[in-house]
């Protein structure tokens, strides 16, 4: 039976197939839907979901109940990596009880990522975590299926890696039975220091382990069909020309020879690492020329460079000298290397350079934060520093507004804003710094950067975005607001209550649509010696519309 | 617009065709200018069109379309929503349709969509199914109008259902 899913629908169809007990997940374009639809369907299937405070919370929370024998998956953008990789290195390290996988969304061309073009790829190298690269929805499913079956095999977390184009695509898939449960699994820890404490000289024991593991795992994938020869039918010693590929660039590679007329044998890889060394060099060793279709940073052309050197040394591997290392491929792209390579003639369709004026990201016209950004604009000196943060109001860089001279990653504007200020070292310095930080953004990384303004003394103006939402990726809950990621009511955190712990002493509450009284705040707490917070509270107005609706 | 997308990706499915689509979601829908790709055949792989290759452009939006002029070439049908909204330093929409004019080679088809389904319907919002279903009608899309009116009872949440058989329904006549 065929359904048409979204790549990341069919993951949660993947996991659910796979029988997955736990899910945790924090809000991240691509992969937001992972977690907005696990929030919907995981009571009805028994798995508990919830949305952690952030990547690193979510992980060890899954590593926790990966250690009470359940299954596990973990859900992030690119960038939640980085957060998650504090624990994910030692738990490749300790290896899991439950098996655990975990999703990580690249974005190629920064969609919706501002940061980096992070390639997440090369954390298989860092940590050595098997790495698999679904090329469409129904890999993406099926992938997800077998990472949950490799990482029950050889006790190893596993990552599988998608891409926007995966993750935001939509085909027809073929769907099984879900592994539903009519309650919960109900987990049990039982003691093992020696699986579960990272500890030297154990630890060094542990990553002999994970190499060998990772080896044998090699060998897994020599032999598994995700790996595989397409038009293995063309005599191969026929042909100067063999192509080497994963992920979205398959798709790209298949609809470039469509285009070009052209039937090349294309080595497609399923598995990022380890590689299938055996079957490469077995393909590789017949050709003059070999292309490597893949996006961003050349990982497989120079692992694949290393391998010709040992079975075909006259090899001429092509890769990032016909393609570019940024942005996201396409089959244009693909079209032109594989025609220079084939003296095929083709020419990339000339964009039209009309000249039409950029449409700006903006923000929903009942948002709270034209207020906010349009009394800071009126109350700020001249020469005022502006940080940006992880968020609706990162819009804060684009006009109209105009107001944002750094950004960075989640919670650096409140870091960066310390550094700035004690670099300038007068406290009562002319340049003022006013820095906007969400709420959601607060509880996952702005909280010890809080922290380091008080107890190493700086001052500068943080502006607590609260709407009471995580708004940007789609409305999902954070520990702000009094549910959870499965709807359950839960405490609120009081923001104001943190921020008093922290030690600040000038807090402000106002709610944006009172503009004299933020007005006044702004104005006083500039001229403050010590750093001062407002928190700029009123609900999302896209929020609040939709809670009037759903009553 | 997404679920335009869905509509046509379910009609094409009904059909037996081999489909993918691929759109944008998060900070990308902020900007305004959100594309979403539709590739329908025997056997599908990049979800992505590729430039000059488009068979059809539908644009909800007028500088939207000519936005997309790079997808097209001198057979690409246009199916534009005579609905310009405009932003600091936008062309006036007269303008656009000039350059629409100028620009298109193959046939075009400008409808104030819009005005029509908030005169008819009391929702501007139902333009996209509107024009959807006007290409079905037109035979301006390989997809039989019957199966984009089951698409739609499958796609829509009950809710909107309604409305949206009316607005296929106006687009008939």
């Amino acid at each position: 039976m065929k359904k048409i899913l979204l790549g990341n629908e069919a993951i949660v169809q993947g996991a659910l197939e796979a029988g997955v007990d736990f899910v945790s997940a924090y809000p991240g374009t691509p992969s937001s839907e992972i977690g907005n639809i696990f929030g919907k369907v995981a009571k009805k299937h028994g798995v508990y979901f919830e949305f952690s405070t952030n990547e690193k919370t979510a992980m060890e929370a899954a590593i926790g109940a990966s250690f009470s024998g359940l299954k596990c998956l973990v859900a992030m953008k690119s960038f939640g990596l980085n957060v998650a990789s504090e624990a994910l290195i030692p738990f490749c390290y300790t290896g899991t009880k439950g098996p655990t996988v975990i999703i990580v969304a690249d974005d190629p061309s920064c969609w919706s990522s501002g940061q980096s073009e992070q390639n997440s790829r090369a954390y298989a190298y860092l940590a050595h975590v098997p790495m698999l690269e679904p090329s469409d929805a129904q890999e993406a499913k099926d992938f997800t299926k077998l990472a949950f079956e490799i990482s029950k095999k050889f006790n190893i977390p596993i990552i599988v890696r998608i891409t926007t184009r995966v993750a935001h695509q939509r085909m027809p898939v073929e769907m099984q039975k879900t592994n539903s449960k009519e309650q919960r699994t109900i987990g049990k820890f039982v003691k093992d220091v020696k699986h579960f404490v990272t500890m030297p000289p154990r630890v060094l024991e542990m990553k002999e382990e994970l190499l060998e593991k990772i080896e044998k795992i090699k060998d897994f994938a020599e032999k598994n069909k995700i790996n595989e020869i397409k038009n293995h039918k063309l005599k191969i010693k026929n042909c100067n020309l063999g192509i080497i590929t994963s992920s979205i660039s398959y798709l790209y590679v298949m609809e470039a020879l469509k285009d070009l007329n052209l039937d090349l044998p294309i080595l497609k890889l399923g598995f990022f690492h380890p590689l299938p060394e055996t079957k490469i060099k077995n393909f590789i060793k017949r050709f003059k020329n070999v292309l490597i279709v893949e996006e961003l940073e050349p990982f497989l052309e120079k692992e694949v460079k290393v391998l010709a050197k040992e079975i075909n040394p006259k090899l001429k591997v092509f890769g990032k000298d016909l393609l570019p290392e940024t942005r996201e491929l396409g089959t244009e792209k693909v079209m032109m290397a594989i025609a220079k390579l084939t003296n095929r003639k083709y020419k990339i369709p000339r964009h039209y350079s009309l000249a039409l004026p950029t449409r700006f990201p903006r923000l929903c016209p009942d948002c709270s934060y034209w207020l906010v950004f349009s009394a800071v604009k009126k109350m700020a000196p001249k020469g005022t520093i502006f940080g940006g943060d992880i968020g609706c109001y990162m819009l804060a860089g684009f006009p109209p507004h105009n107001i944002q001279d750094y950004l960075f990653c989640m919670g650096s504007s409140i870091g960066i804003a310390h550094g700035i200020k004690k670099a300038v070292q007068d406290q009562s310095s002319k340049q003022k710094l006013i820095t906007f930080i969400g709420d959601s953004t607060f509880f996952h990384a702005g909280i010890p950067a809080l922290v380091n303004t008080v107890f190493n003394k700086s001052n500068p103006l943080i502006i607590i975005m609260d709407n009471r939402i995580t708004a940007m990726t789609g409305h999902q809950p954070n520990p702000g607001m009094g549910k959870t990621g499965m709807g359950e009511v839960t405490d609120e955190i009081k923001i104001e209550n943190i921020v008093k712990a922290c030690g600040v002493k000038n807090l402000k509450i106002i709610d944006p649509v009172n503009i004299k009284e933020l007005q006044a705040a702004i104005k006083e707490f500039l001229n403050k010696k010590e750093v001062s917070v407002i928190i700029a509270r009123r609900m999302c107005a896209y929020w609040a519309k939709r809670l009037k609706r759903k009553k | 617009m997404i679920t335009l997308t869905q509509i046509i990706a379910e009609a094409a499915l009904i059909e037996g065709l081999d489909l993918k689509t691929s759109e944008l979601h998060g900070l990308s829908q902020r900007g305004g200018s959100v594309e979403t790709h539709i590739r329908i055949g025997k056997k599908v792989y990049s979800p992505l069109v590729s430039s000059g290759k488009a068979d059809l452009i539908l644009s909800l939006e007028t500088l939207e379309g000519l936005r997309s002029i790079q997808y097209a070439n001198a057979k690409t049908i246009f199916l534009i929503n005579k609905d310009a909204l405009s932003f600091m330093g936008s062309p006036s929409e007269e303008k656009i349709i000039n350059r629409l004019n100028k620009l298109i080679k193959g046939p075009k088809y400008i409808i104030p969509a819009s005005k029509i389904c908030k005169k008819e319907l009391g929702k501007a919002v139902m333009a996209g199914v509107y024009l959807l279903s006007y290409a079905s009608f037109k035979k301006l899309i390989p997809l039989k109008s019957n199966s984009v009116s089951k698409a739609i009872l499958k796609v829509v949440p009950k809710r909107y259902l309604e409305l949206n058989k009316k607005a296929f329904e106006l687009a008939r006549s």
